[in-house]
């Protein structure tokens, strides 16, 4: 199995963090993984974005141009990257911060969600949107467990994080049942 | 999982290095920041110098002391340390120097290049000398090669040298922490004080007649050895294989990319990653562009490494170079396209930059 997906949105909204949590628990399931930051000058609130790639044997490139997936959390980010989904792929879109009417591509799987507001009715957090949109990917594309998530997750968040946790497993288990906030997911035509 | 430079701070720290000055340059910055709190755990001492000339001169006193200790750069950073790593190399005095390197020359820009290449390799400063230099493709190497680095740096009292460059820094990749027992060798010539024995000196002036050309073939003598002994290189090749591919560092990894799938498309190819720069693999590539008679390079530069291959390569072996010098990657893809051109043109393609 072979699978490569782009994580972008703004600085500050945890785009890295939801990239390492992926790949991390991808390792956690004893697959081959690289988790790849998109490297300048960078700062809050201007572009962030990272590539995971996970596969069940040796990883050559860290990086893609053509990818399987993209996780979307702003309006530059869906213009930047929709173009290099391979058709058949996967986007999910943070609608709270990109009108879904922008994207372009028929070829495609796409779950729209407005992660932000279900993350502030769900736990209460604007800030845990990261975590759906992780979980809706994770629920509908299988590559990692919601469970191994939730463990990477206790892995991952130490220190001052640790109270995040228990937030940031419901927020996962949220985006997991994705189906209860968008009335379909818009399958591939033809 | 951790970050590139963070495994080779790691890396370090196993090593028994327990000594560290460096100055900030983007994009090595994680190096001293994570020591910065990491040594002083270990009971180690962490130095933030006022230059990469301060830091390269701290290397070496406390090298002369006789301690494991280690500095980290960049492109301009390393420019300015060569003075102190030929008067390393002169003096005898390992120490490990990490390069991640910067788009050059001048100030550049930050992003991948290999275009340290020539200056990590023929030395860099003035004088017969060279650098042990160790080229990680994974941040498992970024762990593994730092320790390797000491070891041969002590081995043979000489400077060595990480290349790697900013993917290969800011990656994150799985690392296992394989805790080797440290062996720092008993090192006789150290300056640790002279009581209760005769004074020593560690120097690299010498006026006599004649000391300087013996000097120079002692350490010449060092470099063979290394040659024959510590050239690391890793071989992929098919039997009957018609190109055979030769990267280092991250470029190699898109290589690998490449060769998988060029394999899948049923073409018989070879990969060879030299993990030494110096000493060079010169032997391999030989006996390997005999068998196989087509070799493509692959290197983000305009053709630095080339050099070495083709001093290596076996005469009427067609070598041909594939560069990316300035923030470009070669994707899998555009190798694979260059693979199929020069595998379909046969004799007819011309040799050179492609």
């Amino acid at each position: 199995m072979y699978y490569d997906i782009i994580l972008s949105g703004f600085g500050g909204q945890g785009i890295l963090l939801t990239g390492d949590l992926l790949a991390s628990a991808a390792m956690l399931e004893d697959k081959h993984v690289t988790w790849m930051p998109s490297y300048g000058v960078e700062m809050r609130g201007g572009a962030a974005s990272c590539t995971v790639v996970v596969s069940s044997t040796r990883i050559g490139s860290p990086i893609s141009e053509k990818i399987q997936g993209l996780i979307s959390m702003s309006k530059p980010s869906l213009l930047k990257y929709q173009g290099r989904i391979r058709s058949g792929g996967l986007l999910v879109l943070n609608t709270s911060f990109a009108d879904p009417d922008l994207v372009e591509r028929e070829d495609i799987t796409k779950i729209c969600l407005p992660a932000s507001e279900i993350a502030y009715q769900e736990v209460g957090e604007y800030k845990m949107a990261n975590m759906v949109v992780l979980g809706a990917f994770a629920a509908h594309s299988g590559v990692v467990s919601l469970e191994k998530l939730e463990e990477a997750a206790e892995v991952l968040l130490t220190g001052r994080k640790k109270k995040l946790v228990p937030v940031v497993k419901k927020a996962l288990n949220c985006g997991g049942s994705y189906k209860k906030y968008v009335r379909a997911v818009q399958p591939v035509k033809g | 999982m951790l970050q590139g430079c963070v495994a080779l701070a790691e890396g370090a720290i196993a090593a028994g290095c327990r000594y560290y000055f460096g100055y900030p340059i983007t994009p090595q910055n994680d190096i001293p920041e994570y020591l910065s709190g990491r040594l002083p755990q270990v009971g180690g001492v962490f130095i933030q110098a006022e230059s990469e000339i301060a830091s390269i001169n701290m290397l070496l006193g406390a090298s002369a002391a006789g301690a494991r200790a280690m500095t980290s750069s960049s492109g301009p950073g390393i420019s300015l340390m060569q003075e102190g790593l030929s008067y390393m190399a002169g003096s005898e005095l390992p120490g490990l120097v990490v390069n991640i390197t910067r788009i050059g020359p001048g100030l550049g820009g930050i992003a991948s290049s290999q275009g340290d290449y020539w200056q990590a390799t023929r030395g860099g400063g003035h004088g017969d000398y060279r650098l042990i230099v160790l080229a990680p493709n994974s941040v498992q190497e970024m762990y593994d090669l730092t320790i390797k680095a000491f070891y041969l740096s002590d081995k043979y009292r000489n400077p060595a040298m990480i290349l790697a460059d900013a993917i290969l820094g800011q990656m994150k990749e799985p690392v296992r922490l394989k805790k080797p027992p440290v062996e720092i060798p008993h090192k006789p010539w150290a300056l640790t004080g002279a009581s209760g024995r005769k004074a020593q000196i560690i120097k690299s002036l010498y006026l006599g007649d004649g000391e300087m050309e013996e000097h120079n073939w002692h350490l010449y003598e060092k470099y063979e050895q290394l040659q024959r002994r510590d050239t690391l290189v890793e071989i992929d090749v098919d039997d009957n294989a018609d190109i055979l591919l030769i990267s280092f560092g991250s470029c190699s990894r898109m290589v690998q990319s490449a060769v998988g799938m060029a394999r899948s498309r049923g073409l018989k190819v070879g990969f060879v990653r030299p993990i030494t720069l110096f000493p060079f693999p010169h032997d391999t590539i030989r006996e390997l562009s005999r068998e196989v008679g087509r070799v493509l390079t692959v290197e983000m530069n305009t053709g630095q490494m080339w050099d070495d291959v083709r001093l290596s390569l076996h005469p009427g072996c067609r070598a041909s170079l594939l560069a990316r010098p300035g923030g470009g990657i070669p994707s899998p893809a555009q190798i694979l396209s260059k693979m199929e051109k020069l595998l379909k043109a046969g004799d007819k393609v011309a040799e050179g930059i492609c």
